[in-house]
């Protein structure tokens, strides 16, 4: 079958389109199917962690004899491992590569600051009550933040019937 | 644990026919131990104890079972990767037993899950039936924060909550939402559908997450990206692109009936003569005459079939659950076998099923086995 558009070459990209509810196909070769700007695969772009890595980093070019190896004071973990790996070693290596891992964020999601839930640690000398009027305050922010007045309003008053009197 | 993780079958969600379930998780990690791949022996065994020690003060883990991954056979194992309640990563290396410390805690009841010492040290998850992203992201919040209070968890004030992956980190939060398109399949329209979804920051997977095969046309659908937006954001977002999803799907599955419907009818019928009859039948072959099933049953051309009957043939048919309901192990010919049989049981307790006489033609309609 020949391409319907340069009706010279052979038309090796059938494309089912459905147009205005008519369903229509259209057979191509591979160079008008270019020059429509077509995809041929329907691979997801996926970003393997390994390309980011790969990218990043222009410490590699300086010998590594001249400069300490960054690496987490906790776990270990060299930088370069992680770099191999894709994987961290400990909560505490996010502190340790915090600069490396900022720009990291940057390519992988957009930004590197986190927008979602706040978390406080549970203090161990807090009592309960305390505990939870501290994830009630939150809900509470996070409620007027979103909007969600009448949420809020309820959560007003359960603080309030939570609250040590005086 | 034989009902555990299947309240979902029930397909009482919203546009079930299509959505066959949504999943959200949110990995967390505990202050002061190595994450799950460098984790050591007392790293791993401390995380469980901390989960644990903590059981009890956390209201909606009440009822909960925790189950140590070692302390199970293989087949009780394999069943709960089939049910999606672990992970591939939790089972260790296949012929070795699983690593010190892994565990799921489970709470059907409540609908939820925690896998303990996967790649990170807790993942929370929650299972439901159709599109419901908003009430699974409620119910893993308010699990999150009861957890939360009791367990310190690692967070950083720029990053979020601190993760093994920097894929995962911030809200930890990975929203899933398994979908059947065969029309936009049929109608060669999906590949646009899937490249779509990458540029609005969304990315999909087959059947069994990471890295798994698009098998009978079944496709999850998650956000990419975890930091730089709130949950509720997250999952929003994903809401509204599923639901256009929805309608597109919709959309072509009234072209094929319109300008298709014998081949269409044809493809339904000899999908649903084949699982009636069939001796053996592969998981993959099962899957995809499934595909053409589902699609009968929501179109309403194979009158009498439940959504249900079909969710409870994709968990049942998988080999674990085969051995499970024989009580034995089966070889790949018997577990075919087995499979074909158990099809055939389901179908026919659904009754009669026989062509709507306005969308056939022929006169006499067949009969469908009893």
């Amino acid at each position: 079958m020949n391409c319907q558009k340069c009706e010279s070459e052979d038309a090796v990209i059938h494309l089912t389109q459905i147009v205005d509810a008519e369903m229509k196909t259209l057979h191509l070769c591979e160079r008008c199917a270019a020059e429509k700007g077509l995809e041929t695969s329907t691979v997801p772009e996926s970003f393997p962690l390994t390309d980011f890595l790969a990218k990043m980093g222009p410490e590699d070019r300086v010998p590594a004899e001249h400069v300490p190896k960054p690496s987490c004071s906790f776990c270990g973990l060299e930088f370069s491992e992680f770099k191999e790996l894709g994987r961290l070693g400990c909560p505490h290596c996010w502190s340790a590569f915090e600069g490396q891992l900022r720009g990291l964020l940057r390519r992988i999601h957009g930004g590197s600051q986190h927008l979602g839930k706040v978390y406080l640690s549970p203090d161990p000398s807090a009592s309960e009550m305390e505990k939870r009027l501290e994830t009630l305050r939150r809900k509470l922010h996070r409620a007027v933040e979103l909007e969600e007045f009448e949420r809020a309003a309820e959560l007003r008053d359960e603080i309030r019937a939570a609250e040590p009197v005086g | 644990m034989r009902d555990f993780g299947l309240t979902w079958l029930d397909a009482s969600g919203e546009f079930a026919d299509i959505v066959l379930s949504t999943r959200v998780r949110l990995a967390r990690n505990l202050q002061g131990h190595a994450f799950g791949p460098r984790a050591r022996f007392n790293d791993r065994t401390a995380v469980l104890d901390q989960v644990r020690g903590v059981k009890s003060r956390v209201d909606f883990l009440e009822d909960a079972e925790i189950q140590e991954l070692r302390e199970l056979d293989l087949r009780p194992r394999r069943i709960l990767l089939e049910r999606r309640l672990a992970s591939k990563d939790l089972m260790g290396e296949s012929g070795s037993p699983p690593a010190p410390g892994t565990a799921v805690v489970l709470a059907p009841d409540r609908l939820i899950s925690v896998m303990v010492n996967e790649e990170d040290h807790l993942r929370l998850q929650t299972l439901l039936s159709g599109l419901r992203l908003r009430e699974a992201w409620n119910l893993l919040d308010s699990l999150d924060d009861e957890l939360g209070r009791e367990l310190p968890y690692a967070y950083h004030h720029e990053f979020g909550f601190l993760t093994s992956c920097p894929t995962n980190v911030g809200t930890g939060l990975r929203a899933s939402v398994l979908m059947h398109l065969p029309a936009l399949v049929l109608t060669k329209e999906i590949g646009k559908v899937l490249q779509g979804l990458s540029q609005v920051g969304l990315t999909f997977r087959g059947l069994y997450g990471e890295g798994s095969e698009v098998v009978g046309n079944f496709f999850q659908l998650s956000n990419q990206t975890t930091l730089g937006k709130s949950e509720e954001d997250l999952v929003d977002h994903l809401d509204r692109i599923v639901r256009q999803v929805i309608q597109y799907e919709t959309h072509a599955r009234q072209v094929l009936l319109r300008d298709a419907a014998s081949v269409t009818e044809d493809k339904i019928w000899r999908a649903y003569g084949l699982l009636s009859h069939a001796r053996t039948l592969t998981f993959e072959e099962l899957m995809n005459l499934l595909s053409g099933v589902r699609l009968g049953a929501s179109l309403k051309l194979l009158p009498g079939l439940r959504v249900y009957s079909l969710n409870k043939i994709m968990i049942f048919s998988q080999p674990a659950h085969l051995e499970e309901a024989a009580g034995r192990d089966l070889s790949p010919a018997e577990s075919d076998a087995h499979r074909a049989a158990l099809v055939r049981r389901i179908l026919s307790s659904e009754g009669v099923v026989t062509p709507d006489e306005d969308t056939s033609d022929e006169n006499g309609a067949r009969e469908a086995p009893r």
